[in-house]
Order: C-alpha cells, then sequence, then structure tokens
C-alpha cells in the first residue's frame, strides 16, 4: 500500500474540499473492505484518503415522505437489522443478510456497496476495467470468464458487484451524488454504466463528489433471491430483485432485475411484460424466468449462469408475491 | 532474552510515545503553511479544519482491552498490523490479510470486524477488544475452554480469530440453534476442517456462560 495523507472530516462540506477532481488524487473512505484490498494490490493509490464515518449527516435511517432514507455510511448489519427496512423493503433486507460475513456487515456500508470496484479477476490483477492485455484484446473472452457476464454488448464483461443495485434498481430508489459546487438525484437505474474504456468507471459518481444517501419511494411487495456458492464469504453468483404493484389479486406493474449477471444490474423487460396484468402462479413465474434469459448471450464457460439467473428470477417473483418457492 | 527484548521495545514504545498527538499536531501546523501555497488557501482551510494527518508517521493513542496505548503509525498501517508490529499483541493472525478469511478477527465498539481491514488511525476513540482480553491458562473465558475441550482447532491459527467471532456472536445470540453457529461464524475460515469440534463448542460455551 502506498502511504497517504488521512483525513478526518467532521462535516460533509469540510469532506468534499478534500476530495481531487481526477480519480487517484483522493479516495473516499467508510467502511474499508473493499477500499483497504485496492490499496494493498496498487490499483487504487490515493494521495489522500478522507474518512466520511465521521460525518453525522451521512448516518441513520429515517422515513421521507412515503417512502425512506438511507444514509451512506448505514453498515449493512444497520440496514439487515432495521424494522422499517425489513417491514417496506424485504428485497434490500434479504440482500443484506445474504452478504455473508458478520465482519462484512458489522464493516461495510450502504455507500461502499454501491461504490466498490468489480470483483473480476482481471481488473483485480491489473488488467483494467475491461480485462485486455497490452494489445487491447480481451482477456476475459478468451480466458477464465464463469463468473463473468452474461448480458450486455461489451466491451465491459466483468459483473456489477453491489449486492443491493439490483433491489435499488427494481425499487425504483436514487442515490445523492454532492459535491462542492452542487448536488445531483441519480435514478439507480443511471448510476451503475457499462464503461467503454479503461479510463471510465463503473458508476456515475465523480472524483469530487460523495454518495450521501439514498432515497427509496414506496414500493409493492418486493423480494430478492440469490444464489451463491455454498455458504462462504463471496459473492453471488446470481441474484433476482422483484418489485410487484398488485391490484386485485393481479399484477399491476413489475420490475424484474437480476444481479451478477452483466456490468450492470439487468432489467429483464420481458420478464416485466409477462407478469403484468396476470395472477401469478408457478408457472407463470416459470416462464417468466425463461424470458428474463432468453436474449443472454454467456460466455465460454458461464452458460451456467443462464439457468441460475433463470431460476433466481422465478424464485424471486414468487417470494416477492408470498408463494411456496 | 525475550524479556531482554521486549523492555528495549518497551523504551523504544516511550521514545515514540514521548511525540505527542498535541505537539505532533502543532509542529504538523508548520508543514502545513507550506502546502497551503500549492494547494490554494480554501483547501488549505479545510485540511486543517478537518485534521488531515500523514503521510508520515502519525502519534495515536487506541484503546485497546481498556488500556490507552500511545503508538506511532503511518495512515497505511492497518488495526491488524499496529497490534502485531508494534505492540507485540501477536494474537490476531494475518492469512490473508485481504478481509476473507477472519484470522484477524478482532472487536471495535463491541462489533467483530477483520482487523486487517481497518486503518489503526481510524480506531481512534473506539473501544478495541482482542484475544488477548480473553484470559490465559487457569482463566479461561468459556469460550476458549470449550474449544479446547471439543479439540476445536488442529494448526491453531484461525482459532483466536474464531473465538473472537464466537464470543461476538454469543454476546448477541446467548441461545443460538446449531445453525445459528454455522451461519454466526461464517466469517471464519479453517483451513484443517475443525467446523464440527467449533460448533460443538460454541454451543458449550453458550450453556455455559448461561450458567455462570
Amino acid at each position: 500500500m502506498q502511504n497517504f495523507e488521512f483525513a478526518n472530516p467532521a462535516t460533509l462540506n469540510e469532506a468534499l474540499g478534500l476530495l481531487g477532481s481526477q480519480w487517484g488524487e483522493a479516495d473516499v473512505l467508510a467502511g474499508g473492505t473493499d477500499l483497504l484490498s485496492l490499496m494493498k494490490e496498487y490499483l487504487h493509490s490515493p494521495k489522500r484518503v478522507v474518512n466520511i464515518k465521521n460525518i453525522k449527516e451521512l448516518g441513520g435511517i429515517a422515513k421521507s415522505g412515503t417512502g425512506l432514507r438511507i444514509g451512506a455510511t448505514v453498515t449493512l448489519d444497520e440496514l439487515a437489522s432495521n424494522a422499517l427496512v425489513r417491514q417496506m423493503y424485504p428485497s434490500l433486507a434479504q440482500a443484506a443478510l445474504e452478504v455473508s460475513s458478520p465482519q462484512l456487515r458489522n464493516m461495510g456500508t450502504v455507500g461502499g456497496d454501491l461504490c466498490q470496484r468489480p470483483r473480476c479477476w482481471y481488473f483485480r490483477r491489473g488488467n483494467g476495467l475491461l480485462g485486455q492485455d497490452e494489445n487491447g484484446k480481451s482477456l476475459v473472452t478468451t480466458g477464465e470468464n464463469k463468473y463473468h457476464a452474461i448480458f450486455g454488448s461489451g466491451p465491459a464483461l466483468f459483473v456489477s458487484a453491489s449486492s443491493f443495485g439490483p433491489a435499488l434498481v427494481a425499487l425504483g430508489a436514487k442515490v445523492t451524488l454532492v459535491s462542492a459546487s452542487g448536488k445531483r438525484d441519480v435514478p439507480m437505474s443511471e448510476f451503475f454504466v457499462s464503461p467503454k474504456s479503461n479510463g471510465e468507471r463503473e458508476i456515475a459518481l465523480k472524483p469530487n463528489e460523495i454518495l450521501t444517501q439514498i432515497m427509496i419511494p414506496a414500493a409493492g411487495t418486493n423480494a430478492t433471491y440469490e444464489v451463491r456458492h455454498r455458504e462462504a464469504v463471496d459473492w453471488p453468483l446470481t441474484s433476482a430483485s422483484v418489485n410487484l404493484t398488485m391490484a386485485g389479486g393481479v399484477v399491476k406493474s413489475a420490475v424484474v432485475v437480476m444481479g451478477h449477471v452483466a456490468a450492470t444490474p439487468w432489467r429483464a423487460s420481458q420478464a416485466e411484460q409477462m407478469l403484468t396484468g396476470k395472477k401469478i402462479d408457478a408457472a407463470l413465474a416459470e416462464r417468466a424466468g425463461e424470458a428474463a434469459v432468453a436474449n443472454a448471450t454467456p460466455l465460454s464457460e458461464n452458460g451456467y449462469k443462464v439457468q441460475l439467473a433463470k431460476v433466481a428470477v422465478k424464485r424471486a417473483i414468487l417470494k416477492a408475491a408470498g408463494l411456496t418457492v | 532474552m525475550v524479556s531482554a527484548l521486549s523492555s528495549q521495545k518497551d523504551k523504544e514504545k516511550q521514545t515514540k510515545a514521548a511525540v505527542s498527538r498535541r505537539g505532533f499536531l502543532g509542529s504538523a501546523g508548520v508543514g502545513g503553511g507550506i502546502l497551503a501555497t500549492s494547494l490554494g488557501a480554501q483547501e488549505a482551510a479545510a485540511q486543517a479544519a478537518a485534521n488531515v494527518m500523514g503521510p508520515t508517521e502519525v502519534a495515536i493513542t487506541l484503546n485497546i482491552n481498556g488500556a490507552a496505548t500511545k503508538l506511532q503509525v503511518e495512515p497505511r498501517v492497518t488495526l491488524l498490523d499496529a497490534l502485531r508490529n508494534k505492540l507485540d499483541m501477536t494474537g490476531a493472525k494475518r492469512v490473508c490479510d485481504r478481509g476473507t478469511c477472519g484470522a484477524c478477527t478482532v472487536m471495535v465498539n463491541g462489533k467483530t470486524v477483520y482487523g486487517c481491514s481497518v486503518l489503526a488511525i481510524d480506531a481512534v476513540g473506539k473501544q478495541i477488544t482482542t484475544i488477548e482480553s480473553l484470559g490465559g491458562p487457569g482463566k479461561l473465558h468459556p469460550v476458549s475452554a470449550a474449544f479446547i475441550k471439543h479439540d476445536a482447532q488442529q494448526c491453531g491459527y484461525c482459532t483466536p480469530g474464531f473465538v473472537m467471532a464466537a464470543k461476538a456472536f454469543l454476546d448477541r445470540n446467548p441461545n443460538p440453534t446449531r445453525e445459528q453457529v454455522q451461519k454466526g461464524l461464517s466469517g471464519n475460515i479453517c483451513r484443517c476442517g475443525t467446523y464440527v469440534g467449533m460448533r460443538e463448542a460454541v454451543l458449550e460455551a453458550a450453556r455455559s456462560m448461561k450458567n455462570a
């Protein structure tokens, strides 16, 4: 790890004044579960680390209108054990509980989950965000790609590592990004981006901004289903989050989002259309799962993820509808 | 030999501790003035207010097992490395150093964390609890005693981390089921595979702590 200045601001304004205008000048530290590893691998070598855990206004979970406001530094443990979150957004609480290490839940924050870097092993060994060799040839398509994307036209083939991304997209949440010159609310569906070059980032956050909060509107019945490899400290293989607005036992509108299948949370609009106007049963959920993966383009080693994604969608729908999975 | 070595280190600790936090901040103010010419007055003011430290060694005080402990660290030093390399507290182990294996598990403000993934400078002002606080031979913590009784270790290198994880788990779940124990210890890895014995040990520790 390269050495750095450590800043411990007590207010958001102080923190914003300490950020740089380019990546590499400063990194924001919250739980540290990803940042410290990135620094140890010299993937991030910021000149300054800005700790935001002592900024009170970045914490807390509170009702906001008919929805909820979740501060960026709320830990996964706080989120998973919060009564309002469990009652209003089980899809989110379920995603937090599934991050399968108590230590990581104690340390990791909601904002950090959204801002963590991809787990792609080519990125992690220094081959850049797109995982290319020195001639710009993809190492992912010709190499080990069993945990990579099954959707998207590239060039980014890593999968978004965020556990909350799919649920927050399904819930129609927004994040607030604040810089010294102003703030903007970005819908979760636009927060995650598929980078076209190694110099870009996989999220909309700019180097001079801090993600301060997540705003979630009132939601329908919602659920998350994750498929993971054993009960290990690892990221899910695939996940699906579903948000259903019901009217008289019939689906009025549905949002179905798959996780860990593309560089961003991946919306399954064909599955959504299939559910709309219908009463949910096991057969419909099965067909929706099939529709969700109909356009999948798996790589050489990850065809199995198509099946996992299909089942995750089916089970998330059944779970959201209160039916037996 | 060992005691000679540690008394030498104690002297070093005292020498380092002689540079107090207050003294450091005073001298850092001089450096801050030089920075101001390159970074602009506004940013320099923000830095002064935000308590920017380092990148050279910083004098800090950590509250470890109830004792205020002074040491000097560069900002990049993890809590784990500070405990092991600066304070000779080698109970927490350095194995993966990437927040995955759990061998470095300590408690911060009553919750388990991976010591390898926390900066020492970020633990200032918090209550740090390490395996060293759980008592030694003749005065074993119920979790440690149950680990011995159930042969819950082979090489033993993961054991301090598991014992801390188990203690924190039982503090929160005094009447666990076997499944809850399994889930509660899922942040730690034992490559010898002594999980069955460990789960037995945690269940027994739960019973003995209740009867205590």
